[in-house]
């Protein structure tokens, strides 16, 4: 681990460090480029994965270990796991001509509000000086957290302890959230009663 | 050491315009969401390089917390795209026009 994050600054980025990110960095756009151009949702899924990866990748290289891995379980094991089990389930896995264009000039509008955007971020990257505010508000990346010899320290250390005094309350909202929703997609998925939908047929049916 | 920040934040800014792009162009639901993906994921990166620029670890608690969000959309917004494709059988955006006058 690195302890020396005040010469981040000081320090040239290495050969290494270069290729890591030149080479995520191709796969991230490369990824993301799949998802928006796939006709096939399957597909599209996949390219999310390589997309996931890369920045899991980048996730390590700027110390942030704990994330990367979660990054992995969470979002390549568990969410692009339930997209596919969706597209699956539902058996829309066919492919759809990406290259029809039901509102005219809608793509063209999308580009073009898009890369006003994006110059605008750019522009904002090149001009400002946008790193500003105090440093260190809530704590350091790694170091120990207690004064002690052979206190753990590292990112995941850090991560933990304030996860667990400064964004208690957060934490715990969370716990609620993810609660509330296992509730909510289980009263959506599940089928109504016969009667209520024969009902509804009859309502619906003219 | 890692690269400067801005080649991070040059690369964020690309994934979240590319997910715009796919969020306003593409039609099935599906994918749309999947582009919501890229946005978040994106901003994660950010918030990541900002949490080693500044030395911060509040950046990557941030992120956690972004991701336990992102799973509880998922999941709800799937729900939803299955009891729709139950009444509709589609997930084309464009299908779902109950509503039109």
């Amino acid at each position: 681990m690195l302890h020396l994050s005040l010469a981040v600054a000081s320090t040239r980025p290495t050969w290494p460090d270069i290729l890591v990110f030149a080479a995520s960095a191709a796969v991230i756009l490369v990824g993301a480029v799949g998802v928006v151009t796939s006709a096939n949702p399957v597909h599209a899924a996949l390219s999310l994965v390589m997309t996931l990866f890369g920045v899991a990748v980048l996730f390590i290289e700027q110390e942030a270990d704990f994330l990367a891995a979660v990054q992995i379980i969470v979002y390549a094991g568990a969410i692009v796991v339930l997209f596919l089990f969706v597209i699956m389930f539902l058996g829309v896995d066919r492919r759809e001509d990406v290259n029809v264009e039901p509102l005219a000039g809608q793509r063209t509008l999308a580009f073009v509000m898009v890369g006003i955007t994006l110059a605008g971020i750019i522009a904002m990257l090149a001009t400002s000086h946008w790193v500003t505010g105090a440093h260190q508000v809530v704590g350091p990346i790694s170091g120990p957290i207690t004064k002690a010899t052979g206190a753990p320290s590292g990112e995941v250390a850090q991560l933990g302890k304030q996860l667990f005094t400064t964004y208690l309350f957060a934490f715990e909202a969370t716990a609620a959230l993810l609660v509330i929703a296992v509730v909510g997609a289980v009263v959506l998925a599940r089928r109504p009663a016969v009667s209520e939908r024969d009902e509804h047929e009859q309502g619906v049916s003219p | 050491m890692s690269l400067s920040a801005g080649w991070y934040l040059g690369l964020a800014a690309l994934v979240f315009s590319i997910g715009a792009i796919g969020l306003l162009v593409r039609r099935n639901v599906l994918i749309m969401f999947m582009c919501i993906e890229l946005m978040l994921n994106a901003a994660n990166l950010t918030f990541v390089t900002f949490a080693r620029v500044l030395n911060d670890i509040g950046g990557q608690a941030i992120v956690f917390f972004v991701l336990v969000v992102a799973a509880a959309e998922v999941v709800v917004g799937l729900g939803i795209v299955v009891t729709n494709f139950r009444r509709r059988s589609t997930t084309v955006a464009d299908d779902l026009h109950s509503l039109k006058g």
